[in-house]
């Protein structure tokens, strides 16, 4: 008998698991695939306050920056050398405009993100490249972020159920959960799954953008759908990318609803020498094939950026599925239509960044503490999800 | 017209776009060598003829037949130094059911020299594919084969074969299969002196699955008579075969300057004390091959349990329109790809598949995938090669990822995923993409995994093909129409 199962052995899933036995909870983690199997793997590892507007999101992105220097520090103290540096990389975000137009809507975006406390220093065209000396000297603006940062989001993933395991959780692989156990007031007791039954006191959905097929087989619907992405790698090469770089349409892209194909350019250097460029936006169901007119926009926007990566090769193009939340806040709240039911998931893609204040959250929720922040906005009970959670006819 | 698009121009791949044509479709041939042929019948510029290319050659007339038919063939254009860099749905039918055959894929190339600035993009939108792209090495890990002077097979055998250069001077060649003799001939021939053959697989392995005279199987099941006595009279005067050995570790100072050889119980597991220092400039090594599947999966192809491209009896994939054949489908050699080639291009071309012409072929394709499973039973790799490892070998090149390093990092995350493993260890994320390594981390890994690897994921499975520069790729966004065929006038926009 487990106090609680999380299901997910994603990025989230794992933080949450970890705090909650750090609270004294008996934890179990279960996951129809692997470990880091799905999005926690698929992505660049953004901790980025840069893209946020004023709001919920970016108090939490606020939040969770705060934990992850201690975070980094801690995982590093309790596993020891011989496991892989999560490779967190406090490397500041630079934003620019490639466009005239784009240069007064993105200093009025950086202006409010101040008077939020974001750390946005508006710099000049010589100042950013003093920055990044090979970017592209024809930008109308540019910000930069200190705050942004990055890590190796399979590495931190796996970094934080090694230390959940070490705190007590047990991780189960390969075992896909088909339903839900509940007693004659409604109340979760366990899960059905393919290997069998278990008991258990709560449940936590940790299952990004697969959540609302999880929800399903518990009768619940979760507006969460997946948002397709793809990131290019090129081979190594000498750092000459040194901060997250990206151009200001990115924002739009996050925040845009639309299901048709969007694409901005992030572009940052990794640990290992490669280069990531990213990213793309599309709703098209679970649907993993390769469209090559994707890489193209991916390409030509990376160029527009850094245009000595011209003759750079790709080697590598890869993807996901991102945890859209129609409302475009993620989804951190107890599930008052079945009590001992909880969601940490519709991070949309910023998961890898805000799972850590995520766990803290549902740690203090589940334990009847108060937490660091307001949690309302997160709740399955705010009204801009109302819409949402009634049945098409 | 049926326009049929074959990859590959290997002996499958020859094969293939013949048959096509023969019934009267629109046949583009394309590879990304600079010549037709393949690596099996890799030869030397055709500026720089020479007499004895047909004795080095296996089936070499034939391959003269066939390219030189396809050469003047009117319905048939050959793209050379064309490579292949993705596959993707057509957008235009995308979204049409599974019925809708032809126009399903957008095939995009590069023409040009590999790693050159000014390669030309085509996308290729056929009615059917034929994929002939066969297979590579497979080269299992040892201590120092990151050095100079280590080679696979292969890479040997086409500097000789191409380039009638020896990889060394002193040469010990060490794996396992029947491939390695046509290798340690083509050293000779090049000027090296082979100091051994080493076959991993003990002579009572062989025999069950052979005579143990290896060189009787490289007739089989066709006939080549030149070849077996040109390789069965240089190894049996010349060149010492020693079977139940390896090369476990290649040493030197900078490059290879001698290499360690062990004996091999039946497992492969190297044998305490058996151990024995050679002085050697080369060493050359394959264990087998890996089929090139990444075109394959691309769309969607069933693999089967064995990991080959699965095909009905007229070589068609599970992917309507699609076919395969060759080494992608089965290592059966060149009898098979030639007897599979001539099917699938028949089947892609809209060929019935009671034809009689077509049984002749079936009869040829049965008896390979006999001779294929002969050479599996007699030197598939068995798992006690990996005794020969030690923490500090390297098992991915490319990113210096070692066998102690993989071993750490499954202890420590207890994951049984090959992605979130690849990603932790960087094993097989290099430049190479784990053409070389892939199975092997697969392999090493699922065996470090408590309960095995249980993602869906695998090293084969590669969305971009080839290397393509950001600036290929973002210039493509306008694709100039691919040149029409001279003669045909019925080229599609």
């Amino acid at each position: 008998m487990f106090d609680v199962v999380v299901i997910g052995a994603g990025i989230v899933g794992a933080a949450c698991a970890r705090k909650l036995a750090m609270l004294d909870r008996s934890v179990l983690v279960i996951d129809s695939g692997s470990t880091a199997g799905g999005t926690s793997s698929q992505g660049e590892g953004n901790l980025l306050l840069s893209d946020k507007a004023p709001g919920p999101e970016l108090v939490l992105a606020q939040y969770a920056r705060r934990l992850w220097p201690q975070l980094a520090a801690d995982l590093a103290d309790e596993l020891g050398r011989e496991f892989p540096s999560i490779e967190f990389d406090p490397k500041g975000g630079l934003v620019v405009s490639t466009t005239d137009v784009g240069a007064s809507p993105l200093l009025a975006f950086a202006a409010s993100q101040r008077a939020a406390g974001v750390d946005a220093q508006s710099i000049s065209i010589a100042e950013a490249l003093e920055r990044e000396p090979d970017l592209n000297p024809a930008i109308g603006a540019a910000v930069f972020y200190p705050e942004d940062a990055q890590v190796q989001p399979a590495i931190a993933t796996e970094a934080l159920l090694a230390s959940a395991r070490l705190h007590g959780v047990e991780v189960r692989q390969g075992v896909e959960v088909t339903g839900v156990m509940v007693d004659g007031s409604g109340s979760v007791v366990g899960v059905h799954t393919g290997r069998g039954d278990i008991p258990c006191g709560a449940v936590v959905i940790a299952a990004g953008p697969w959540s609302a097929r999880v929800a399903r087989s518990f009768g619940l619907l979760v507006p969460i759908r997946p948002r397709r992405g793809m990131v290019l790698v090129t081979s190594r090469m000498p750092h000459r990318i040194f901060h997250k770089v990206y151009d200001a349409d990115y924002v739009g892209a996050v925040e845009s609803g639309d299901a048709a194909l969007q694409t901005s350019s992030v572009v940052e250097s990794t640990a290992a020498g490669t280069v990531l460029i990213g990213s793309s936006r599309e709703q098209i169901g679970f649907d993993d094939r390769l469209n090559v007119d994707v890489l193209r926009q991916l390409a030509s926007k990376a160029l527009r950026l850094f245009p000595f990566l011209h003759e750079q090769p790709v080697m590598r193009a890869y993807g996901g599925f991102r945890p859209y939340m129609p409302d475009h806040l993620p989804l951190i709240s107890a599930d008052l239509r079945m009590p001992g039911l909880w969601h940490a998931t519709g991070h949309e893609g910023a998961g890898i960044g805000l799972s850590i204040a995520t766990a803290e959250m549902i740690g203090a929720a589940m334990t009847g503490t108060f937490a660091e922040i307001d949690a309302s906005p997160f709740s399955l009970e705010r009204a801009s999800l109302a819409p949402f959670l009634v049945e098409a006819a | 017209m049926t326009q049929v698009l074959v990859i590959g121009a290997g002996p499958a791949g020859l094969a293939a776009a013949t048959a096509a044509s023969a019934l009267g479709a629109d046949v583009t041939v394309l590879d990304s060598s600079y010549d037709l042929g393949g690596q099996y019948w890799r030869h030397l510029p055709s500026t720089r003829p020479t007499a004895s290319e047909g004795i080095l050659l296996h089936g070499f007339e034939r391959f003269r037949e066939l390219r030189e038919r396809l050469e003047n063939d009117s319905q048939v254009r050959i793209l050379t130094l064309s490579q292949v860099w993705a596959i993707d749905r057509n957008p235009d039918t995308r979204n049409a059911g599974d019925s809708s055959v032809g126009d399903r894929w957008r095939v995009h190339v590069l023409q040009g020299v590999p790693d050159g600035h000014d390669r030309l993009a085509l996308t290729i939108i056929p009615d059917a594919i034929v994929f002939a792209t066969g297979a590579h090495d497979r080269t299992l890990p040892f201590t120092g084969w990151q050095l100079p002077g280590v080679f696979s097979a292969g890479a040997a055998q086409a500097l000789a074969k191409g380039e009638r250069v020896a990889v060394g001077s002193r040469v010990v060649v060490s794996g396992a299969g029947p491939f390695l003799l046509p290798v340690a001939a083509s050293l000779v021939q090049a000027g090296a002196k082979v100091l051994g053959v080493y076959e991993a697989s003990t002579i009572s392995r062989l025999a069950s699955g052979w005579l143990p005279r290896p060189w009787q199987l490289l007739g089989a099941p066709g006939k080549a008579a030149e070849l077996v006595g040109y390789v069965g009279n240089h190894l049996r005067n010349r060149i010492p075969y020693r079977t139940g050995r390896a090369v476990i570790a290649a040493e030197g100072d900078g490059r290879v300057e001698r290499v360690v050889v062990a004996r091999l119980d039946a497992n492969w597991a190297p044998i305490v004390g058996t151990t024995r220092t050679i002085e050697a400039d080369a060493v050359c090594i394959g264990h087998g091959f890996t089929p090139r599947l990444e075109l394959p999966i691309a769309v969607g192809c069933a693999l089967s349990a064995e990991r080959f491209v699965a095909v009905d009896h007229r070589q068609a994939t599970s992917s309507p329109g699609v076919y395969a054949a060759g080494e992608i489908t089965g290592i059966g050699g060149v009898d098979a790809a030639l007897a599979e080639g001539s099917i699938a291009g028949h089947s892609a071309a809209g060929g019935s598949d009671d034809e009689a012409a077509m049984s002749r072929q079936r009869r040829l394709r049965a008896a390979s995938t006999r001779f294929a499973a002969r050479i599996e039973a007699a030197h598939g790799i068995r798992p006690g090669w990996s005794q020969w490892l030690t923490p500090d070998t390297l098992i991915c090149r490319c990113e210096e990822v070692s066998y102690g390093r993989l071993c750490d990092t499954s202890a420590h995350t207890g994951s049984a995923g090959l992605r979130s493993l690849k990603l932790s260890t960087r094993a097989g994320l290099g430049i190479c993409q784990g053409r070389v390594c892939g199975r092997t981390v697969e392999d090493l890994l699922g065996r470090l995994a408590a309960g095995g690897l249980i993602d869906t994921t695998s090293t084969d499975r590669r969305p971009i093909v080839s290397p393509i520069r950001l600036g290929e790729l973002a210039g493509g966004t306008v694709l100039p129409p691919a040149p029409p065929p001279p003669g045909n006038t019925e080229e599609r926009e």
